[in-house]
């Protein structure tokens, strides 16, 4: 470890953000349950009974049966089986998998998009500003499943017509607090300073506006990865997600709600429990850190 | 005010233009209604034919001109499997929709501003955090998988209400409605609970949000310091004053949920315009995809209106930007 990086911590230790999150349960429970669905997404493929999207490893045989404890259950299958024979366990962590690549990539995506327009609306101002927050004021007039469901409709189905979709979707939050944040910052004496020596403004933005505007960044990202992850599972629940070749939590409910009447919860109750079990953990987290980053966020 | 009333009325139109340009494009990029009326066997030139006799072949512009002509006078051609009007199809169907975001909208209100206002102002105590917790929950349910619980936990398994479906209906000031009769309240219970329980919890966020907010400034502090009970200070003074960006939020809120009553209704066979409206999309129903598009865009402009304009109206210190 360096120096520089003794010090960091040692900073980092004495912050009060440090305090706060060490002392809030939720917090840190929140992280864990994060830390487990990470991990379990990562190692899928090594630990999951089979590749339930691999149709040859699939046996019909072994179709619908019920999850342990329930009578005619079988071991090897902890959660049972859909119509295909295939394991909902290993199904649900592959679904997962999908659910956190579209959560986070969509993130990425959206955010730095956002973050481009609203320096560009905030730091330029003039006519790219009112062009820019005209479009966003419309866009917010409209509910962002609707707008996910055009675009949808328009594009087709696929990951990454999914991440296409969720980006146009979710740019309008991330420009409107980028926007707002660099209208401040720029009045603020060392952005002059570094005016007066004469730096250049992409330097001026990059050094200067977007460290400050990071933490709102953080705090509106973390929020978003559990809305995309839920529109995710809705877009593919109604069939105008992913492609059906693809894993997704989404589409196993919709699988699973044909045959609910007859009987079979499993099929379609764990793929959502583990939607809302992921969402959850990253809104708890994502709560945690508004309240002690950026209060204002809504 | 008036100015800006009407500039907001302005900036509504054309929010309302470019809105009939995109359903338009989307329309014209989805398919073409000429394959969809002529047998799989017809010719290029018989294709092309077709496509002169709709006028498929004139500029976009054009074509667009004669859609929006058709759109004010409430002409949105006719659905390919209903065989009427487009327009017709949705009057039919909005009944229930509306009745379904109107029951939801009251449990939000009676539900979400009690629990929101009680958490803000004694935000330490436990009842507040776990109210609190559980909205954050709230948020995290896919609003498809709720309902799908409800179905199977009251329905199939308790069998204390009905699977799905509208049920019987009355008639109310001369509209067709389930909530005339017992047997409608029965089947629009579950799925109002589902399209609530989102709503609820962003709304117990906001009132709290709000409450706290209140509850910080000057004249709590002095009502209190004269002796003013709590809750007189807090349902007297504070809640007034939280009530105006929930009212806000409630307003925006019916837009969302009109869009969620899509996937509500798919799931418990609600007869309105959402399920309508996916229907349509799986049937590439074209003429029924874009009046339901251009019905609800205009609701959501003209509530987002109404907002703005009430909003003046509600707290006189607000400007709508442009006057001093």
């Amino acid at each position: 470890m360096t120096k520089s990086g003794q010090k960091n911590r040692g900073r980092l230790r004495s912050s009060q953000f440090y305090y706060n999150y060490t002392h809030s349960p939720s917090a840190i429970i929140s992280t864990i349950l994060i830390i487990l669905i990470a991990f379990l997404a990562l190692v899928g493929p090594y630990i999951t009974p089979q590749n339930p999207f691999d149709l040859s490893s699939l046996d019909l045989s072994n179709a619908y049966l019920p999850p342990i404890g329930s009578e005619g259950a079988d071991p090897q299958f902890i959660l049972g089986t859909d119509q295909q024979g295939r394991d909902i366990f290993s199904a649900v962590v592959y679904g997962s998998r999908t659910s956190l690549y579209i959560g986070v990539v969509g993130v990425v995506l959206c955010s730095a998009l956002g973050i481009f327009l609203g320096v560009l609306a905030g730091y330029y101002g003039g006519k790219a500003d009112s062009i820019i927050m005209r479009i966003a004021d419309i866009q917010l007039s409209f509910p962002s499943i609707l707008i996910a469901m055009f675009l949808m409709s328009i594009l087709g189905r696929g990951v990454g017509n999914v991440l296409i979709a969720l980006m146009l979707v979710g740019w309008v939050k991330f420009a409107r607090t980028v926007r707002g944040e660099t209208l401040k910052i720029r009045k603020m004496e060392y952005v002059d300073a570094a005016r007066v020596i004469g730096l250049p403004n992409w330097r001026i933005i990059v050094q200067y506006i977007l460290p400050n505007v990071m933490t709102s960044i953080i705090v509106l990202a973390t929020m978003q990865v559990g809305t995309f992850i839920l529109l995710e599972a809705t877009l593919s629940f109604l069939g105008m997600g992913v492609p059906v070749t693809e894993p997704s939590l989404g589409m196993l409910c919709s699988d699973g709600y044909k045959v609910l009447s007859s009987g079979r919860w499993w099929v379609s109750i764990f793929p959502g429990l583990y939607i809302v079990f992921i969402v959850f953990a990253i809104n708890m987290l994502g709560d945690f850190l508004r309240d002690e980053l950026n209060p204002k966020l809504k | 005010m008036v100015k800006t009333i009407l500039q907001r009325f302005f900036q509504m139109i054309i929010v309302m233009i470019v809105v009939t340009i995109l359903v338009f494009l989307m329309s014209y990029k989805i398919s073409n209604p000429v394959y969809l009326l002529l047998p799989e066997t017809a010719t290029d030139e018989q294709v092309a034919e077709a496509m002169k006799e709709l006028g498929l072949d004139r500029p976009l512009y054009i074509q667009y001109g004669i859609f929006l002509k058709n759109v004010l006078h409430g002409d949105f051609g006719n659905s390919y499997f209903y065989h009427q009007s487009a327009l017709s199809v949705i009057l039919e169907k909005m009944p229930a929709t509306m009745e379904l975001v109107l029951v939801t909208m009251i449990l939000t209100i009676l539900i979400g501003i009690p629990l929101g206002v009680f958490a803000g102002a004694y935000p330490k105590r436990l009842t507040s955090k776990a109210t609190m917790t559980l909205s954050i929950f709230g948020v995290s349910l896919p609003s498809f998988w709720v309902g799908m619980i409800l179905i199977y936990v009251f329905s199939l398994g308790l069998r204390v209400t009905p699977v799905s479906g509208r049920g019987a209906v009355g008639t109310i000031l001369g509209i067709e409605t389930s909530l005339a009769t017992l047997d409608g309240w029965h089947h629009i219970i579950l799925p109002s609970i589902t399209l609530a329980l989102g709503n609820i919890a962003s709304i117990i966020r906001l009132t709290r949000a709000g409450t706290q907010e209140q509850m910080r400034q000057d004249y709590v502090k002095f009502a209190r310091a004269k002796g003013v009970a709590t809750r007189k200070v807090l349902f007297g003074h504070a809640l007034k004053n939280t009530l105006i960006p929930v009212i806000t939020i409630l307003g925006l809120q019916l837009g969302d949920l009109i869009a969620f009553t899509t996937i509500t209704e798919t799931i418990f066979a609600w007869p309105g315009m959402g399920k309508m409206a996916l229907d349509a999309i799986s049937q590439n129903d074209r003429p029924i995809i874009s009046a339901y598009l251009l019905m609800v865009s205009g609701m959501f402009i003209l509530i987002n209106f109404i907002v703005d304009v009430l909003y003046t109206v509600i707290d006189p210190r607000v400007s709508l930007g442009g006057e001093e």
